[in-house]
């Protein structure tokens, strides 16, 4: 995809006359491939970022996917600072998927890895800044007087002592040539970034009238039910129907590349129908013999064990590997987490019509653009003749960056002709996930005489993540640029494409960074029976975040050193951690006394640019885990809406600590044994602890924070209960009987 | 047929008795607020009053409210005329994703109307059957105190919708 992206074309901002009037901007993101145009009359092709009318309506394309994280609202704070308008006075559209909406961290229309406020916090005000600058101008030249005696404020553009409104100058503005390098304002001058707290998407998600995928319907729309092959890769080998098609409201049973589908005028009817529908599966061998409770060498947790043995592949060298075997000690320890799934509380789902050679197709996604080329190869169409048309997400965390839901939806509207909403139940959502990989990892730490760390040797054994995103993008994305028998060679190499090539960075990121050590080894041994792995919130840090934290504090245990000094001895090269560390220590009193019964532990973790340190207040009664408080602190450099901010650690620390404390998915011969929230369960309410979030505000470029907040809860958890119990608990989720 | 009354109005829809009242209410009556989650009745998504109390209807027979009243999150209030839950929501920022919010909302409403002043326990208790994935449960808490005390203090109803009202028919029914 990059390749077709001319970098070059630095095309800063394009402006058009619409067909109704008003000022329309694209964002300089990739270089924009095509002009910010009308369609119809009356109808605009959101094609571009920001529209301001004649009648002042100041409109805004998001071009980013808003799953929780808040970019509604950070994003339109951003154009609202360099604008001078308000944020509550920009209506916020959620565009669907076009070229001019790519991610400027990915060059693709992603949302994703905590960069959507790093990616826009320059782009976005620069446009906004361009953008009122030829207002300006277009005032300056409309009323005939100088450009300085210009200001706006509030929304309001004075000219001397007179109001106007923006929309009063956008014809004029049109004709201008539209200013490139407009100054932004000094951090000093900032109205709303740094201020602005209310989310603008809240009243529609109070009020239920959020559009989310689920909700889209329209007239003849049908309801669709999927039973999937129950091992991932498998394929329908035959189908008796005879009981099911007779149903009430069942309109069509069809098979698609890895399941049969009931469509029929409602969802229950479709679902009640597909129960009756038997299906003969051609399942995968390798991953139909894998257990994960096995302890056979070549099975389940022995094969991950196995695999330890290995020295794999090098993913970072640095200092000397051989002088561990001079230090003074060596504590070693090994760590485990599981497979994981997501659990959106929306369940995946997509509306697909095709008619007359055009396929529309409503969904909440990650991945509009990708979504988009899913759908033309299932419907077998061009890409041109593709429309998304985007809705809330119920919840992302990473699954909804996957199209497989898509690819179903559009084989089944395609077989059955029928334009489909493709519903999938919790048990469908929990067994046909892109699971966080399972990892296990090894540590080697040496220390000096002084107790200080000079070797840090590591090795991760798993699945990576990369394989699977390529084998979903190669299909839909090669043939733009690469010969069909290519695209085919890669596609089947998917899985293996990666080994013994380069370590997949996801696999192995959060494991070695964080700390001073002067040789430092990370290797890796890919383990992958085949369950199909993807993005999970925070991503490698996930585990990393867990295994390393814990180890740190083995190490300072063993040491009899306190647990944050000792870290702070080792962050001499990492201040913006060791900052967010003494802040947690003070504000949650570590060290001090606390309620009988309950004990303090710590972590701290940089991901995604951003600096987090947490200390987790727990107590133990009959070897239950009560998480009372949490304690953290973040550097994720300015901070555009801290409110948010604030929102997205509680929620990380929430998602990570029920993958702490319950979070298990795993396979028996294959299949996934986990259903619904009975057998995978959920934080709730009266487990959830009290939280005091501390963001440090700088003026250093912001950093993300969808996912920073997950990763050091577990170990923060896991290391109270070790200065509660002395049990040191180094597999997830964690239980102590 | 299927006869209650949602949101005040008196409803007749043609679906089997055993149909779950959350598909009634979503593919037949097209109120989309109310979310399917996990068809068991166990995240809470689906949550509607049913004659005040939170109810999951994912797994409810629609038979079973036969005659009676049910309230979804559109009965509530709606985003010209905010339930003082609601008004609480917005101002604490509660929401993320948003989609368990509207079960949330139902379930708060019913507690605050059996128990106007409700401690942090009884928050827990009443809420515990609603799941959320993003997090927000500090913030739900937080939010149904601010909510409880608007309400004291005369700032707020816990439905501000007037479309309760029995129509004509239905009182002469």
């Amino acid at each position: 995809m990059s390749t077709q992206v001319d970098i070059s074309r630095r095309r800063f901002l394009q402006h058009a006359t619409l067909t109704g009037g008003g000022l329309i901007v694209g964002i300089p993101l990739m270089g924009l491939t095509g002009h910010a145009h009308a369609s119809e009359q009356g109808s605009l092709t959101p094609n571009a970022i920001l529209q301001i009318t004649p009648q002042n309506a100041v409109h805004f394309y998001l071009p980013r996917s808003e799953m929780g994280q808040g970019v509604h609202t950070g994003l339109t704070t951003l154009l609202a600072e360099e604008l001078d308008i308000p944020p509550a006075k920009i209506s916020v559209h959620l565009t669907g998927a076009h070229e001019d909406f790519a991610n400027p961290e990915f060059g693709m229309q992603i949302t994703g890895g905590s960069t959507s406020i790093k990616g826009h916090f320059v782009p976005l005000r620069q446009l906004a800044a361009n953008t009122r600058l030829v207002i300006r101008q277009a005032a300056a030249k409309q009323l005939n007087t100088a450009l300085e005696s210009i200001q706006t404020q509030d929304g309001q553009v004075f000219v001397q002592g007179k109001a106007f409104t923006y929309g009063d100058f956008v014809d004029v503005a049109s004709t201008l040539d539209f200013p490139e390098d407009a100054p932004l304002k000094p951090a000093s001058d900032f109205k709303y970034i740094g201020k602005y707290n209310q989310r603008l998407d809240a009243q529609a998600k109070s009020t239920g009238s959020a559009q989310f995928g689920l909700d889209v319907d329209f007239a003849g729309l049908q309801k669709a039910a999927l039973k999937q092959s129950p091992v991932f890769g498998g394929t329908v080998k035959s189908f008796d129907d005879s009981a099911a098609k007779t149903m009430p409201g069942v309109k069509a049973i069809v098979a698609i590349h890895n399941g049969v589908a009931v469509v029929a005028e409602h969802y229950y009817q479709a679902k009640n129908a597909l129960a009756k529908v038997d299906v003969q599966w051609q399942l995968p061998e390798t991953l139909s013999a894998f257990s994960t409770h096995s302890l056979d060498a070549n099975n389940g947790m022995g094969l991950f064990e196995n695999a330890l043995k290995k020295e794999g592949d090098n993913g970072h060298d640095e200092g000397d590997a051989n002088a561990i075997q001079q230090a003074d000690k060596v504590i070693s320890a090994q760590y485990w987490a599981p497979y994981l799934a997501h659990a959106t509380m929306e369940p995946m789902n997509c509306t697909v019509k095709i008619e007359n050679g055009k396929v529309d197709v409503w969904v909440g996604s990650q991945s509009p653009g990708m979504a988009k080329n899913i759908a033309a190869l299932f419907a077998d169409v061009s890409k041109d003749d593709v429309t998304v048309h985007s809705t809330y997400l119920g919840g992302g965390f990473g699954r909804r960056s996957a199209s497989d839901f898509v690819a179903q939806a559009t084989a089944i509207a395609k077989a059955s002709k029928l334009p489909v909403q493709l519903i999938w139940s919790r048990e469908d959502d929990t067994q046909h996930d892109l699971y966080r990989p399972a990892a296990l990892a090894r540590f080697d730490i040496g220390l000096n005489k002084d107790g200080t760390i000079t070797d840090w040797h590591v090795k991760r054994v798993g699945p990576n993540i990369m394989p699977y995103m390529i084998d979903e993008t190669v299909d839909a994305m090669a043939p733009g640029f690469m010969p069909n028998a290519m695209v085919d060679w890669l596609s089947k190499r998917g899985y293996g494409l990666f080994d013994g090539w380069i370590v997949d960075p996801s696999s192995i990121e959060g494991l070695f960074e964080d700390y001073d050590s002067p040789n430092k080894q990370v290797n890796h041994v890919t383990v992958d029976p085949g369950l199909p792995m993807g993005f999970w919130r925070s991503v490698g840090h996930s585990f990393s975040g867990f295994f390393k934290e814990s180890m740190m504090d083995e190490v300072a245990a063993d040491q009899k050193q306190d647990a944050v000094a000792y870290r702070l001895k080792h962050l001499k090269n990492n201040p913006r951690l060791a900052k967010v560390l003494n802040e947690a220590a003070k504000q949650s009193g570590w060290g001090k006394p606390l309620a009988q019964g309950h004990f303090h532990g710590v972590a701290t973790h940089m991901s995604f640019g951003s600096f987090v340190a947490q200390v987790a207040e727990v107590s133990i009664e009959n070897n239950n885990i009560k998480v009372h408080k949490v304690t953290c602190v973040v550097d994720c450099g300015t901070a555009v809406n801290p409110d948010v901010i604030k929102a997205q650690m509680e929620g990380g620390i929430i998602y990570g600590l029920t993958a702490a404390l319950y979070g298990e998915i795993t396979l028996k011969d294959g299949m996934v044994e986990q259903t619904n929230f009975h057998n995978y369960p959920m934080l709730r309410m009266n487990e959830s602890p009290e939280f005091d979030v501390i963001v440090m505000n700088n003026n250093e470029a912001p950093t993300g924070v969808g996912e920073p907040g997950l990763p050091p809860i577990a170990a923060a958890v896991a290391n109270a209960i070790f200065a509660a119990t002395g049990k040191r608990l180094r597999s997830l989720p964690l239980k102590l009987a | 047929m299927l006869r209650f009354n949602l949101n005040g109005q008196p409803v007749e829809v043609d679906a089997p008795d055993d149909t779950p009242l959350l598909w009634v209410v979503r593919d037949h009556l097209k109120l989309k607020g109310s979310k399917f989650g996990c068809g068991m009745g166990l995240c809470g998504a689906c949550s509607m009053l049913v004659d005040g109390q939170s109810t999951r209807t994912c797994i409810l027979p629609a038979a079973s409210v036969a005659n009676k009243n049910v309230t979804t999150i559109e009965g509530i209030g709606n985003p010209e005329l905010l339930s003082a839950v609601q008004q609480a929501w917005v101002d604490s920022s509660v929401p993320q994703c948003g989609y368990c919010q509207s079960g949330q909302i139902v379930s708060a409403t019913a507690l605050l109307t059996r128990n106007p002043n409700p401690s942090d326990r009884d928050i827990d208790n009443a809420m515990s059957g609603n799941i959320c994935r993003c997090g927000t449960y500090p913030r739900i808490k937080a939010a149904i105190k601010q909510a409880a005390s608007a309400i004291q203090n005369g700032q707020g109803k816990l439905q501000a919708v007037q479309y309760f009202e029995p129509t004509q028919s239905a009182t002469e029914a």
